[in-house]
């Protein structure tokens, strides 16, 4: 057999024990789902008719329509947290080393992991979006704009996940490896996600303009409920493949280094 | 146990020259080494002497700062591939799936070893069987004592079917019934199998046991290296030590045992003798009929503390045995 075919079965193996981790340990995949959805219902329900009335088209019942989008986004955000805890934790048994002294393919474990969180966040993320649309969420998407939109998160997700998987490796307890990607969680708060960025002072209009997720959030926002994309579906597939080339670079560079010591 | 003879068979492990530092510490300074097919070979040492070390880059885990060595006939910076294709490594703490079963973490190792899903299946079960844990199988392995987890450890090791089989301290941490099952099970591996194992351990029973060859480490070097029996004959034998209340007693004792080494300072009287249980009854005959009468007993087998004494000039923590009072 060809190392290739070696490397995707190793993959695969891999794969198949994470998401063995998640069926049997499932309280991780179970927060991924619950942070968003009660955001979600904190602002449909609670903030939703005071912010609503401040955005154009969004008032009566209709800031769910505007909010979202974002909040499938902060899904996203807490499946990084999920994987790089996942990884700092894995990283600790001592079956990696095992691993390490078998003939089999070196980027089999780290790929397996991202496939195996991308998988549960995904999972996360449709389970969100059945929520918002239970609860009077209205997307007037085509088949075409869903397949883009899915396309979308699936990129988002795989940069997210490489990127937190990188942290996970870096990080020398699962404690710091659960706080440092808290800065990505709030980074759709400074964005577009739950108010229009031109209602913010220059400052932070500025930073919430050029930052990752505002592109990202606009484009999906523009695919399921129609507003305008602009030119923000070439900046979010460039940030997402961006994220997608250099985390996967780091992760890999990581645990290389994690073995030499 | 050895079959194949040395000077022909091309040895399976073969070091020249190995070192490792971590910053300004030297865990490893030049080890040469040649374990011959088939043998078993332990590597004796104490705690920090850099036993882990070496099954770390003989094992491919760790890069060696210098010096070369053959695995299995690859070189191990050269072709670290092949080098893993033949060997099995159990460490010191077991490297296991906490997650999943035992089973589980049998076929996953099959997985990794491209076997197919039949024979994988097949291996495990057997392998289940053969360490006693078919009734544990499907139970997870966070549930499993130190021996079972062991034991699970060495299982999956050995899916694989590896040639040449690494064991950090196998039995470091396990009960006395538990460390004879390892034995048991490694005599096993060599005479039924015929694999070369290369074991370290802090334990010169351990090492009289089971291996061929006996290598000590001490600070990163090899201070001396052969088969039990020469060892142990560099090393004094076991002695008897009597402790008396005052100098009086000693020396009525001392008149009493020929060859016994007087302490006056500690006021203790070292009996040559092994420790067995006639041996113990002699020295209190004696005692009796001489109406001496010693304050304390303490029987000291030769152990890895003479063996670094004789070799080293320093020795580890004491590990004498209290007997009475």
């Amino acid at each position: 057999m060809s190392t290739l075919t070696h490397a995707f079965g190793d993959s695969m193996t891999m794969l198949r024990r994470n998401l063995r981790h998640a069926l049997r340990y499932p309280s991780m995949t179970f927060s991924v789902v619950a942070m968003p959805v009660m955001m979600l219902l904190l602002f449909t329900y609670a903030f939703g008719g005071a912010l609503g009335a401040g955005i154009p088209g969004a008032g009566d019942g209709a800031y769910i329509d505007y909010v979202a989008p974002g909040i499938i986004l902060m899904a996203a955000t807490a499946g990084a947290v999920a994987t790089a805890v996942g990884v700092c934790v894995d990283m600790t048994e001592g079956i990696v080393n095992r691993f390490r002294t078998m003939s089999i393919s070196r980027a089999a474990f780290l790929t397996g992991h991202v496939v195996g969180s991308a998988i549960q966040t995904l999972i996360a993320i449709a389970l969100v979006i059945g929520v918002a649309v239970a609860i009077g969420f209205r997307p007037d998407a085509t088949a075409v704009e869903w397949l883009a939109a899915i396309g979308l998160l699936i990129l988002l997700t795989l940069a997210l996940t490489w990127l937190s998987a990188g942290i996970g490796l870096v990080s020398r307890t699962p404690e710091s490896a659960s706080n440092t990607p808290m800065p990505l969680t709030f980074l759709p708060f400074l964005g577009s996600a739950i108010v229009p960025t031109d209602s913010m002072p220059t400052g932070l209009r500025w930073f919430a303009e050029y930052q990752p997720f505002t592109p990202v959030i606009e484009t999906l926002r523009g695919l399921l409920m129609g507003t305008g994309i602009g030119n923000s579906g070439y900046l979010a597939l460039a940030w997402c493949v961006g994220l997608i080339v250099v985390g996967h670079f780091w992760a890999r560079a990581a645990f290389d280094r994690t073995a030499r010591r | 146990m050895t079959t194949t003879s040395p000077t022909t068979a091309p040895p399976a492990i073969s070091a020249l020259g190995l070192c490792k530092s971590y910053g300004d510490k030297v865990v490893l300074d030049g080890i040469d080494l040649a374990v011959p097919e088939g043998t078993v070979f332990a590597l004796l040492g104490p705690n920090g002497a850099g036993k882990t070390t070496t099954v770390q880059i003989l094992s491919t885990l760790i890069a060696p700062d210098a010096g070369r060595a053959r695995v299995a006939g690859h070189d191990l910076t050269e072709r670290p591939e092949g080098v893993r294709a033949a060997i099995g490594v159990t460490g010191q703490f077991a490297a296991v799936d906490h997650l999943l079963t035992a089973e589980e973490n049998l076929l996953l190792m099959a997985d990794l070893q491209h076997l197919p899903r039949r024979e994988g299946r097949r291996r495990a079960a057997g392998l289940l069987r053969r360490f006693e844990l078919t009734e544990a199988a499907r139970g997870p392995v966070s549930t499993f004592s130190g021996g079972m987890r062991r034991k699970l450890d060495l299982a999956m090791t050995l899916v694989g079917d590896p040639r040449i089989i690494f064991l950090d301290e196998p039995t470091t941490g396990l009960d006395p019934r538990s460390r004879r099952t390892m034995w048991e099970i490694i005599r096993g591996l060599v005479t039924e199998h015929g694999v070369t194992i290369f074991l370290t351990t802090q334990y010169l029973e351990e090492a009289d046991q089971l291996a061929d060859r006996i290598a000590v480490l001490d600070r990163g070097r090899l201070v001396a290296e052969g088969t039990a029996e020469e060892l142990k004959r560099r090393v004094p034998g076991g002695h008897i030590r009597l402790r008396f209340s005052d100098a009086a007693e000693l020396e009525a004792a001392a008149r009493h045992f020929g060859g016994a080494a007087r302490d006056l300072d500690e006021l203790t009287l070292r009996v040559p003798g092994d420790g067995g249980v006639p041996a113990l009854r002699a020295v209190l005959d004696t005692l009796d009929d001489a109406a001496v009468r010693a304050e304390s007993l303490t029987v000291h087998t030769p152990d890895l503390d003479d063996v670094f004494l004789t070799l080293t000039g320093h020795g580890t923590p004491d590990t004498a045995t209290e007997m009475a009072r």
